[in-house]
């Protein structure tokens, strides 16, 4: 619990999953047996050159990966600055998320398991799951709060399709922190036969770190392709924060690259000063919650608070431990970034690049129209940025035309 | 010794098991929770487990979550359950709090070790905490004469068994089943093995809990532990009531009929 703040993240976390104070293990003894599995398992796949040959292989021949890195000519000419947008949007299933999954579908063909479930939010890691599930022959149940499901039906149409059976969450704020929970109470009583896939760098030890490591290669491939396309590194790498995956695969790469500043942009809702928002970070303060110690939204007796984001996949009252970490250190910089400012970065992406990107992307894409300016100041000249655009729009377009208001009247 | 140990040390010498039986703090209201804890002492439930209502309980079925869900929606305090524990200690029985972790956390853990102890409260029982992670709640256990009571699982090595054990004071909790709390038809297998490990490794009493939710289950689980813990199977006799009156009339009831299975065990 004596980490220090200013090492690198490269070498963190510790054998026992913190990250300085944060992650570690706050789970029933009951699962405990599982994570030391699944701990081990790992452990041993990363090291097996078979491991990674098939990882690396289904990366390649299945997810299409890796993904591009695209200069985003028109839409650096409206923000001021250059921007590379790291395409994780044209990965299969749409989103950075089916890295994650592959690696952990492997792992759990590995230990034997037969079932898999799994806790979504807008429904890209229910769908990348419910797809790895169908390419491995393995069972998959989904948990998704009743609000998500409604607000993100065509994803829950996807998953069906793919032979996943989807359960809707009704307790509590019915959203994705309730489907974790759900989740997690499945996985207690069938943790013999399944595998919990969890689908963000959160949750107990080792899954922060395990999933860091099966998305990495987003952060590795962007920081290669940055240097043969522009000889140098970026100035920034941005990325938005929920749970906090695609900015951790994002960054890991270039955390030992002190010159290049990460941004973390998080879902601010209405705005961090309302109680409207799901910044666990810049509106959060430490706590435990679903298995580890990290930021929470919560009140001052310790119950969770409800967050509110228009993008369903950052609506989520906690976040990786690794990012509290990265955040207390230092060397991550997290901000938020408001609905209103996520949705203005939504519409002009999709006019000037003709991209349409996830919500939750935009924040990153609004984060890169915020600090633009005052970079472009600090540095004497037009920033290099490299954003995360770390999934597709098409599961957001009846929410962004709701909030257009560009549908029929009879839609 | 604790007044949780003195407990068990008197069941075993008159040959039964104790019997423990959980109600969520502030359920259905503050004033309402001591009045069915206190029915439950006289009704004959030895030892009274206090549930601080959390929002997220994941090792919690729907009855208590719904139970829970309730006492929230009331607006219960942190400070309103050791006001509970206090009130439900002046009975004479012990008391001991059941928490998941983060509102100890945000409490201050050696400040609620402190205002537990004064409240009249023996100790915790803490279903998301391991010794692992326990440091904190370890050094301010001992520094306010606390019992801790941590999880044991038919999962858990016997590695694990032997370190959870060496942390535990007072009474050690022996999880039933792999899963979460909930009244079931059937006693479980696995509860029998589980305990029969823990007698190897430890001379602390057992308490076994998860799916107890009769009298007969009572005796069942009699016959190989040291306690009987019932959650569940109370809380419901109270939700499912048309009113407090009822409720208390069938929580009473209930508990007489577990207090029996606890003093006939199925050996």
């Amino acid at each position: 619990m004596s980490a220090d703040v200013t090492t690198p993240a490269g070498q963190f976390p510790d054998s026992a999953g913190h990250f300085g104070r944060f992650g570690g293990r706050f789970v029933p003894e009951a699962l405990v047996a599982a994570l030391d599995e699944l701990d081990a398992a790992y452990r041993k796949a990363m090291t097996d050159e078979e491991f990674l040959a098939e990882f690396a292989a289904l990366l390649r021949d299945y997810a299409g990966t890796p993904s591009l890195l695209y200069p985003a000519g028109r839409f650096s000419a409206k923000i001021g600055a250059r921007v590379l947008l790291k395409r994780e949007d044209l990965n299969h299933t749409g989103a950075h998320k089916v890295r994650n999954v592959l690696g952990q579908a492997l792992l759990t063909r590995r230990m034997g398991k037969r079932r898999v479930i799994a806790e979504t939010g807008a429904g890209q890691h229910g769908v990348a799951t419910a797809t790895a599930a169908a390419l491995f022959d393995l069972d998959c149940v989904v948990y998704m709060g009743e609000v998500d499901t409604e607000r993100q039906a065509l994803n829950v149409a996807r998953m069906r399709m793919l032979g996943a059976t989807v359960i809707p969450v009704t307790t509590g704020s019915r959203t994705l922190k309730d489907a974790m929970n759900e989740a997690m109470r499945d996985w207690v009583a069938n943790v013999d036969d399944t595998h919990y896939l969890i689908g963000t760098a959160a949750g107990p030890h080792p899954f922060p770190e395990m999933v860091r490591d099966f998305v990495r290669g987003i952060g590795d491939e962007a920081r290669q392709q940055c240097l043969d396309l522009t000889g140098g590194l970026p100035d920034a790498v941005l990325a938005c924060v929920g749970g906090g995956s695609n900015a951790l695969g994002i960054f890991h790469a270039f955390v030992p690259d002190t010159d290049v500043r990460l941004y973390g942009f998080e879902a601010g809702g209405d705005g961090v000063d309302t109680d409207r928002h799901a910044a666990s970070i810049t509106g959060g303060t430490p706590g435990v919650l679903h298995g580890a110690r990290t930021y929470v939204l919560q009140n001052a007796d310790g119950q969770t608070v409800e967050s509110h984001s228009i993008s369903a996949g950052l609506d989520y009252p906690g976040v990786g431990p690794e990012h509290a970490w990265l955040h207390d250190s230092g060397r991550a910089r997290y901000q938020p970034v408001t609905d209103r400012e996520a949705m203005a970065a939504f519409e002009l992406l999709c006019r000037t690049e003709g991209i349409i990107p996830a919500i939750e992307s935009a924040h990153a894409l609004a984060g890169a129209v915020q600090i633009a300016p005052q970079l472009a100041a600090e540095l004497g000249r037009e920033p290099l940025l490299v954003v995360n655009l770390s999934g597709r729009g098409d599961k957001d377009v009846h929410t962004a035309g709701e909030y257009f208001g560009i549908l029929d009247k009879e839609q | 010794m604790s007044r949780i140990g003195v407990a068990f040390d008197k069941a075993r010498a008159d040959g039964r098991a104790v019997l423990v039986g959980c109600m969520p703090a502030g359920f259905p209201t503050v004033e309402g929770s001591i009045a069915a804890m206190t029915a439950m002492v006289e009704a004959g439930v030895d030892v009274i487990e206090v549930e601080i209502p959390y929002s997220d309980p994941v090792m919690d079925g729907p009855v208590i979550q719904k139970a829970s869900d309730i006492a929230l929606a009331g607006g219960v305090r942190t400070a309103d359950t050791l006001r509970i524990i206090e009130a439900v200690a002046a009975t004479g029985a012990p008391v001991v709090t059941m928490t998941y972790w983060n509102p100890i956390e945000q409490y201050g853990v050696d400040a609620f070790a402190r205002d537990l102890a004064a409240a009249g409260g023996t100790g915790l029982i803490t279903p998301d905490l391991i010794p692992d992670e326990a440091g904190e709640w370890l050094a301010a256990s001992d520094a306010y004469g606390l019992d801790r009571t941590f999880l044991v699982s038919p999962s858990s090595t016997d590695a694990r068994l032997r370190m959870t054990v060496e942390h535990c004071r007072g009474f050690v909790y022996a999880t039933a089943i792999m899963g979460v709390t909930g009244a079931r038809s059937q006693t479980s297998d696995a509860a029998p093995v589980l305990v029969s490990r823990l007698r190897e490794v430890t001379e602390l009493p057992v308490g076994v809990g998860l799916g107890v939710g009769t009298g007969a289950q009572a005796a069942t689980v009699a016959g190989y532990a040291d306690g009987v813990i019932v959650g569940s199977a109370l809380i419901r006799r109270l939700l499912d009531a048309p009113d407090l009156d009822a409720g208390l009339a069938a929580l009473r009831t209930l508990s007489a009929e577990l207090a029996e299975g606890v003093r006939n065990p199925t050996r």
